[in-house]
Order: structure tokens, then C-alpha cells, then sequence
């Protein structure tokens, strides 16, 4: 049975995108049929993380108002096969879309597809609402700062209210929390809130830590998901995500302190 | 002595993390928002009361003053207070 994976936050730029196309891309390299959808409607930028911008012809809107079929606005992704994308429109407004539209999209997808991931925008309006009302599960993302744990809250009590899951009465939602731009140092200076930290506020199971670093640009200026930077933690994190979302035990990276020269060279870890 | 404990204090920075100073004011706010939550959010209150003041005045001259609306939440229930002050005389319509 195909799952629907939401890409959640309530607030922007903490990482859903990049999140996005990691986390799809992460499926699909293990042999999992994956779409990621852009619901960004007016927006569009997972086209861009992706590094398919150039090949956009028709997008979801264009699905939903019946001008094309789901097949024609699939584009596949370059770096997996199991991989397509379904881009936002970048003309049209949050408003084209409809909850009627989506879910026709979504069990069409559902035929073909093992997971369907669903890249939400930013705030709680139409879009983001749209985006994870059908979701079986969701990924928190959530940066160490206080706006945004704030706000991933609040997408948590949505979530809980008023998902298709909340109304219709069924098995709850099942969420997960992603931690990104994480700064070990910062967390050690006290500086930052920890995972443990935030972990404790928002009560949801933790998947994982992508810790800040410099590939996370250098994916997105050169269009390719960070998860395919090579020798790149970012990358061994996503994998890492993935793997403990595919039920594997994984023990947690990332969170500690990075030792120094000095450090590795008398034996600490 | 006491300068020199002083100024160790001062110097080990035994002002609060600013990370803890995070946590705290997270968790009060939160608590707050958590509180209301839930299934009845207040937010359709200020509607609610204008319909029902429109029905009520159809019948009964009341006053805008003279008319509340309250949502109390208890443990198991929550109770839906309507106050309504009628004047002396009621003047009905007929």
C-alpha cells in the first residue's frame, strides 16, 4: 500500500525542500517507486533543488484542471530511476488548488507508486493544508531556534485536529521529528537548543539530525539533492534518515561535537 | 576573598545559557497554545454571539451589553455559558 509522506514545518527556510529531495531521492535509491510533489503553488523551487527546472513543461495545476494527464506533468528524475516529480505551478496562486483535485491526484499516484511525498509550503494556509491533509505520516522539520519549534507545534496540533486522519477518525498521523542545521559546538557553548531539547518540547519521536554545514548550498546551487554530495555529512545523515524511517535501527550521528586534531590524536573520540 | 570568588563567578559566565533561557520561555508558551487547543477553539465565540443575539433580538429588545458569551473549560467537559440580562418589561413582538 503506497504511503503519503508530508514535508512539514509551518515555518520557512528551516530545510522542507532540501528535505524533499533528499528524502525522496533517498527512497527511491533503495528500490522504492517514489514521486515528490511540490504544493508550493506560486513558489516552485523543489524543480530547482532537484535540477530539473529546465524540463518543466506542465505542472500539478495543470493535472488537477484536467489539461494534462498525471503521466505528461511526471518529470523523472536525472540522478534515480525510481524518482518523478510533480512541480507546482509558478503562475497560477494557492487557490487552483483543491482538496477534490488532490485527492484524485493522489490515488492515481497511489496505483503506481510505493511512497508519495508531498513537499509542503510554509505557513498554515490553503497549500500547506493541502499538502498534508491525506498524509499518512510526517516529517517534522524543525531548526534548533525557538520560532521555529514554536511553529512545529502548532503544525503538530493541525496535524492532530485536522489532517483527513484527525476527521475522519482514523489512526492518528504519524510524525516524526527532523532536526536540521544542527550545531553540535553551539549545543556544547550553550548556545543552542539540543535535540534533547526540542525532543522534549514537541513530544514526537526523533528520525534524525542533519547537522548545518556548508554542502547543503553547494547542493542547491549545483541542483542535486544534498543526499548525493559525496563525502558530505549532510548526505550520511539523510541516509541515515531514511534508513531508520525504512525501520532500521541506526544509532544517532551528528550530534556530538566533532573531536579536533588534537583530540583524535590522543585517543578521544 | 569574596572579590576574588566574585569576579571567578562573573568570568565562568554564571549568567543563564542563553540556550536554557530558550527552553524555558518555549515550554510557557507552549503550554499556553497547548491550552487553547483543542476541539473547541474560542475562535467562532465572537460569531456565535452575534447570531445568537440576532435570533434573540427578533423576539426580545436586549441590549448588546446585557449579552454574553462564554466557553469555560473543565477536566472531562467544557460548558457553553449564554448570559442574557432581559430588561424589566420584556417587550415582545406581539
Amino acid at each position: 500500500m503506497a504511503k503519503v509522506i508530508v514535508i512539514t514545518s509551518g515555518k520557512g527556510g528551516v530545510g522542507k525542500t532540501t528535505t524533499s529531495a533528499s528524502f525522496s531521492s533517498g527512497l527511491a535509491l533503495r528500490g522504492n517507486k517514489t514521486v515528490v510533489i511540490d504544493f508550493d503553488v506560486g513558489l516552485r523551487n523543489l524543480d530547482l533543488i532537484m535540477g530539473c527546472e529546465r524540463r518543466v513543461v506542465y505542472d500539478i495545476i495543470n493535472v488537477i484542471n484536467g489539461e494534462v494527464s498525471l503521466k505528461q506533468a511526471l518529470i523523472k528524475d536525472k540522478n534515480c530511476d525510481n524518482l518523478f516529480i510533480l512541480p507546482a505551478s509558478q503562475t497560477r496562486d494557492k487557490d487552483a488548488l483543491n482538496l477534490e483535485g488532490v485527492a484524485r491526484i493522489l490515488e492515481e499516484l497511489k496505483q503506481s507508486f510505493d511512497f508519495i511525498v508531498c513537499d509542503s509550503p510554509a505557513g498554515i494556509e490553503s497549500g500547506a493544508f493541502m499538502a498534508m491533509y491525506f498524509a499518512d505520516e510526517a516529517l517534522v522539520v524543525t531548526n534548533p531556534e525557538v520560532s521555529s519549534v514554536r511553529d512545529s507545534d502548532r503544525i503538530l496540533g493541525i496535524l492532530a485536529a485536522k489532517s483527513k486522519r484527525a476527521v475522519e477518525g482514523l489512526e492518528p498521523v504519524k510524525e516524526h521529528l527532523l532536526v536540521t542545521r544542527y550545531d553540535p559546538k553551539r549545543v556544547n557553548a550553550g548556545e543552542m537548543l539540543s535535540v534533547t531539547d526540542i525532543q522534549e518540547i514537541l513530544r514526537i519521536p526523533l528520525l534524525g539530525v542533519i547537522p548545518e554545514s556548508e554542502s547543503v548550498l553547494k547542493a542547491s546551487n549545483s541542483g542535486t539533492p544534498a543526499i548525493h554530495m559525496d563525502k558530505s555529512d549532510v548526505a550520511d545523515a539523510y541516509r541515515d534518515v531514511v534508513g531508520r524511517f525504512m525501520g532500521e535501527d541506526l544509532p544517532m550521528r551528528f550530534v556530538a561535537e566533532k573531536a579536533g586534531f588534537l583530540k583524535r590524536l590522543l585517543g578521544g573520540r | 576573598m569574596s572579590m576574588i570568588a566574585g569576579l571567578i563567578d562573573y568570568l565562568r559566565g554564571n549568567e543563564k545559557k542563553t540556550a536554557v533561557v530558550a527552553k524555558e520561555r518555549l515550554q510557557i508558551i507552549l503550554a499556553h497554545e497547548r491550552a487553547g487547543r483543542g476541539t473547541a477553539t474560542p475562535d467562532y465565540l465572537p460569531a456565535l454571539q452575534e447570531e445568537l443575539m440576532a435570533v434573540i433580538a427578533k423576539y426580545i429588545h436586549v441590549d448588546r451589553d446585557s449579552f454574553k458569551v462564554q466557553l469555560e473549560k473543565h477536566d472531562q467537559y467544557d460548558v457553553l455559558e449564554l448570559n442574557i440580562t432581559l430588561p424589566d418589561k420584556v417587550n415582545s413582538r406581539r
